[in-house]
């Protein structure tokens, strides 16, 4: 059934017009063009795919986009402001925290909304937080420090 | 990548794409220094440049333009491992540039020079030491040009950052932007210039960072899903119930009720068509399809048997001395059989491919390890010659050795042939599942002999299902014998599903089934797992690795397991790179589960050209490793691939991985080699050997699930 759906998408107002049922992931990708979220697995079990909906990390490839109307949707292509990348996205480059980059805007997405929710996390509250994100090249040590420090960074900037 | 050159390509037509032959493309790199330089010369190996007239006896290039940057063309392709960073930082040390002044072109057929594909560990050590070669030689030819330009003798003349300026007085200065202005020299690197040794270097040695991180992050990196061309349309295929499954009835009709799905059918390739990818699949969904089932022979548990019963002709690939006198001499036989199981490559990004044709052109993106074997192969299938073929690897999100085939490409090609529009074909998770190349199902037989003084006499070594890459020994043994089978009674494959190779191919296996069986002699023997090692293995760079790792884990002897402390120690050779894992892990002897709590790595990479990515390999390898060790195994009916997502395959997650720590051995006056492999060689048998120690209990099947745990406690002694 197609539908008209708006919502904000990197602080812009968006309209689409499509089937409401289609998952956000493709409407992404295709309709908006915004190639930076990856498909993974399309069951919500890998992360690759994850994007901001109001603070909170959602995986949009089970998201259908009518359940977004109207809420706020960043996608890592908004993350970074005026070519200044965020704390946490300097922390990935600086620490190393990724191989083939595939699953790196879900991961930072995930530790994005993890930070929000808590700002100074344990090690231990990181690997719980970013735990079903799944990443193949096995670059985790350094995901996890690059969180650490990532919220070291912006608790000095509070 | 250079992203610039990318985008040129996602946009433009055919004509644009390809307005010059090589030779003429070559010619129209315009001014600047050029060099062309090959890989395959007398100090390298074999197997990366292969002779043929048709192509130029060059595989890389590099340029340094007018306006001082510097540029190298290659066709290796950048899929995590890192090369795009260590490459250039290579070049800029030898060209003294800064490595911000570096650009990297890879993976593009249309641009770069032939190159045989990334894998192997070979890009380090074979393509680097050239490519320094290249750096070293244009260095001289700028040197010479400063000489004439400033009127100073070249031995008084030094180079930073791209300024050429005279030692004893620094103001006299010229830029190599100054020098290449205007000028068009091209070059053959002809015999190895005079290269930097350790002392010399600026960048070799250092821990840099990767140069596409910034890419990486902001979800800018280009990989082959995110390549768009005008009037392009995504397709989903059909994937049959099983491998061997024949098509025996067809439903499409419902299909058509789905505006703009297109289905497309080139004999057992069927697909549908749509704008959206997710459409696509929607309406492949409502395709009914029957199927004749070939009879399944074996699955995931009875495979093993199945190998040794139905076993063809062995063939003896390694043979010493004489296992009959030398069992004579043992004081111990011990004779154990181990068994690993099929596991896949699950890289997060699937197998994609952009097929689009233009005129008598073919332009295809892929993710793939071998741009130049999947351009070859389209050779062959579509009659075209190479001039028209153009293959593009973006950047690639994992391969390990699962994208060498290019199945996907063939599809996406044929249907983009058929429906005569570019077709996009990204494999969902389940078709990645179903079609990818499993690192093999295995057997390892081995009988082998101690004597009374702790030496090994003999070792008969049989290998059933895969290749024997890591069975070469490095334990000093006089009498021995290694054979393999890989196929049945009737000369054919022992495999159902897709094989090929996998992170240090065999290597995992042999390692796992060679060093539990040393800790089996060990225990038998009475002696410690390390002062066992050390007893038989007289080679001294790796006596050299481990003694390096024990000193950095802190292992002692024990006594008899279980000793409780969990420790466990394997090593291994792979791409001549000796290493050495120890382990520590903690048994919850109720459940079966492992949790590894400790691993320290131990290896000789030569001269580490950027540490920090060589310690970051490690720890990829030792995280990616968990998964065999423990949980990773495809599960399998037949030719029907049970497990097709995560939810029942699972990978490592944050929560399973180590402390780790990394020894590099100090060796920079030996040639550099590949990192991205030889640390994974070892997880199984750490593991298990960790096990042992922890429990009592020896496992002889990896990856050790919790029931395998279980079975193998209630089975102690």
């Amino acid at each position: 059934m197609n539908e008209t759906i708006s919502f904000k998408l990197n602080e812009k107002s968006v309209s689409v017009t499509t089937d409401s049922e289609r998952m956000l992931l493709w409407v992404l990708r295709t309709d908006l063009g915004l190639t930076g979220t990856k498909y993974g697995c399309g069951k919500a079990m890998c992360g690759a795919c994850t994007v901001i909906v109001n603070d909170r990390a959602v995986r949009s490839c089970t998201l259908p986009v009518r359940s977004i109307k109207g809420k706020n949707v960043l996608t890592i292509e908004g993350l970074a402001k005026n070519g200044k990348l965020h704390p946490i996205q300097e922390a990935f480059v600086k620490h190393d925290a990724l191989q083939c980059g595939f699953c790196t805007p879900g991961m930072i997405l995930n530790a994005y909304s993890l930070l929000l929710r808590n700002p100074e996390p344990t090690r231990e509250e990181i690997i719980e937080g970013m735990e079903d994100n799944l990443c193949r090249c096995g670059a985790h040590i350094r995901i996890i420090r690059a969180i650490e420090s990532a919220s070291q960074e912006m608790k000095g900037a509070r | 990548m250079n992203e610039d050159k990318l985008q040129v390509a996602e946009h433009s037509h055919a004509e644009d794409l390809y307005p010059l032959s090589r030779r003429e493309f070559l010619q129209g790199l315009g001014s600047g220094i050029v060099i062309f330089f090959a890989v395959g010369g007398p100090s390298t190996a074999k197997g990366q440049s292969r002779g043929n007239k048709e192509r130029p006896d060059f595989n890389a290039y590099l340029r340094i333009g007018e306006d001082g940057r510097v540029t190298c063309f290659t066709g290796k392709v950048e899929l995590g491992q890192g090369p795009i960073t260590s490459l250039a930082q290579t070049l800029a040390d030898e060209l003294d540039v800064s490595l911000e002044s570096v650009d990297m072109v890879m993976g593009d057929t249309a641009l770069c020079p032939f190159d045989a594909g990334t894998w192997g560990s070979m890009t380090t050590p074979y393509f680097g030491p050239v490519l320094r070669a290249a750096g070293a030689e244009a260095r001289a030819i700028l040197i010479g040009l400063a000489a004439v330009r400033l009127k100073v003798p070249k031995d008084r003349l030094a180079v930073k950052d791209g300024v050429v300026f005279n030692n004893t007085r620094k103001s006299q200065k010229v830029t190599y932007a100054q020098l290449t202005k205007g000028k068009k020299i091209q070059k053959r690197l002809e015999q190895e210039p005079q290269i930097k040794t350790v002392g010399q270097y600026n960048l070799i040695g250092k821990p840099v960072n990767r140069l596409d991180a910034r890419k990486k992050v902001t979800g800018e990196a280009k990989y082959t899903g995110d390549i768009r061309v005008a009037g392009m349309v995504s397709a989903k295929i059909l994937r049959p119930p099983s491998h061997g499954a024949k098509i025996k009835s067809l439903d499409t009709s419902a299909v058509d009720k789905i505006e703009d799905a297109q289905v497309v059918r080139d004999g057992e390739l069927i697909a549908v068509l749509h704008k959206n990818p997710d459409v696509a699949e929607k309406a492949l969904g409502t395709i009914q399809a029957e199927y004749d089932i070939p009879e399944a022979r074996f699955d995931d548990k009875s495979v093993f048997d199945y190998f040794i019963d139905n076993a063809g002709g062995s063939r003896v690939i390694s043979n010493g001395g004489n296992i009959e006198s030398g069992q004579k001499l043992a004081k111990y036989m011990v004779e154990e059989t181990y068994l690993n199981g099929y596991v896949a490559h699950a890289p997060i990004e699937t197998h994609t491919a952009v097929a689009h044709f233009e005129g008598d052109k073919l332009t295809v993106w892929a993710s793939t390890q071998t741009p130049f074997g999947l351009r070859g192969a389209l050779t062959r299938e579509l009659g075209m010659s190479e001039e028209n073929i153009r293959v593009i690897a973006p950047f690639v999100g994992g391969g390990f050795g699962g994208k060498i085939s290019n199945g996907q490409a063939m599809q996406a090609v044929k249907l983009a042939k058929i429906a005569k529009k570019p077709v996009q074909l990204v494999w969902n998770r389940e078709d990645e599942f179903f079609y990818d190349t499993f690192r093999p199902a295995a057997v390892v037989k081995i009988k082998s002999g101690i004597a009374d003084s702790g030496k090994i006499v003999s070792w008969n070594y049989d290998i059933y299902g895969m290749g024997g890459r890591g069975s070469q020994l490095f334990y000093n043994i006089p009498n021995h014998r290694t054979t393999v089978c890989r196929e049945l009674k009737n000369g054919k494959t022992m495999h159902l599903l897709g094989t090929g190779p996998w992170r240090a191919p065999d290597n995992n296996t042999n390692s796992f089934a060679r060093e539990s069986h040393i800790d089996v002699m060990a225990a038998r023997a009475q002696m410690d797992p390390l002062e066992f090692r050390l007893k038989n293995v007289t080679d001294e760079r790796m006596r050299r690795v481990l003694k390096a790792g024990a000193d950095k884990f802190g292992w002692t002897p024990a006594g008899k397991a279980p000793s409780g402390r969990g420790y466990g120690m394997a090593c291994g050779s792979d791409v001549n790179v000796p290493v050495v894992l120890f382990a520590e892990v903690k048994v919850d002897e109720r459940t079966g589960s492992i949790e590894v709590k400790r691993v320290v790595c131990a290896q000789d990479l030569g001269l580490v050209i950027n540490p920090e990515g060589a310690i970051l390999q490690v720890e990829g390898c030792i995280t990616m490793g968990l998964g065999y060790a423990l949980t990773e195994e495809v599960h399998f009916q037949g030719g029907d691939v049970i497990d097709m997502n995560f939810d029942s395959y699972e990978l490592p997650h944050f929560s399973w991985v180590p402390k780790v720590e990394t020894v590099l051995i100090e060796a920079d006056e030996s040639p550099s080699r590949g990192g991205g492999e030889p640390a994974i060689i070892c997880m199984g048998g750490v593991l298990t050997n960790a096990v042992y120690d922890a429990t009592g209990a020896r496992l002889f099947q990896i990856p050790m699930t919790p029931r395998r745990v279980r079975q193998a406690l209630a089975n102690r002694a």
